[in-house]
């Protein structure tokens, strides 16, 4: 293989794992917190914050998709280290769309016909921003 | 009520605290060298300037804020609104760190803002 095709092997598997990984991390953390239940009606004295909070940090649906993030994360960073950003930009966009298939498939969330037209718009836009130069101040 | 107060924390401090660790970074200069033993001196020095340590309290509080709006919002709603960020980012990037936003760019966060508010109206 080619030093040339194994750049872009490597490119586009980096960019396939920020697609699952950022959106199955929001997902889990999402799947933790719903567990945990609706935290506003939980919290009346700096006791119960405590009590929840470390309720929250002993979930380890939580803790799966802070690693599931940070996986998205470092991909993200290492992947821009070689790859122009506008290249790499679109898969944020993406990203953006699978989360709300994923929820459906996995979470069972219903998500209406308004507000999948809603989620391609940000699509979209993310993807029209995210073409444009990215750096527009001097070096000083 | 609280969905207001948790999605302005997500968005304006996230964005605020990406915006300063933005900051931090570029008086640290561009990284040139990815070798870790470099890249751990490039942690170190950006742990010494004040931008940073403001940057990651300030998305601390964006990351519980988003936790928190989990616990009772879907996440195919939560994480579309997000997006707002990048129309606090660019107004943040123009005013704060004095970049150029093109009309290309106006035109995409147009675009988000559409999206969100489509998001929200759908709620069903």
């Amino acid at each position: 293989m080619t030093s040339h095709k194994r750049l872009h092997l490597k490119t586009y598997l980096l960019i396939l794992i920020m697609i699952i990984a950022g959106p199955l991390g929001n997902l889990m953390l999402g799947k933790g917190m719903k567990s945990i239940g609706k935290i506003t009606t939980k919290i009346s004295s700096p006791g119960e914050f405590v009590h929840v909070f470390s309720t929250v940090l002993s979930s380890g649906t939580i803790w799966l998709g802070i690693a599931s993030l940070l996986a998205f994360f470092v991909a993200y960073m290492l992947v821009l280290s070689w790859a122009d950003y506008s290249y790499v930009q679109p898969a944020s966009a993406i990203a953006y769309g699978v989360v709300a298939l994923l929820a459906t498939l996995l979470l069972g969330e219903v998500v209406s016909p308004i507000r999948w037209i809603g989620i391609a718009i940000i699509c979209l836009g993310v993807l029209v921003v995210g073409h444009t130069n990215p750096r527009t101040t001097e070096n000083s | 009520m609280f969905e207001v107060l948790f999605f302005s924390l997500i968005v304006i401090a996230g964005t605020a605290g990406e915006l300063c660790v933005s900051r931090a970074m570029k008086a640290i200069g561009e990284v040139h060298d990815f070798r870790p033993a470099s890249l751990v001196k490039v942690i170190l020095r950006a742990l010494r300037v004040k931008w940073m340590w403001i940057g990651v309290g300030l998305m601390t509080i964006g990351f519980f804020s988003l936790l928190a709006i989990l616990s009772f919002e879907n996440v195919s709603f939560v994480v579309p609104v997000t997006a707002l960020g990048y129309v606090a980012g660019a107004l943040g990037g123009r005013f704060f760190l004095g970049e150029r936003v093109n009309s290309r760019r106006w035109a995409g966060i147009l675009l988000v803002c559409v999206g969100v508010t489509l998001v929200v109206v759908g709620r069903g």
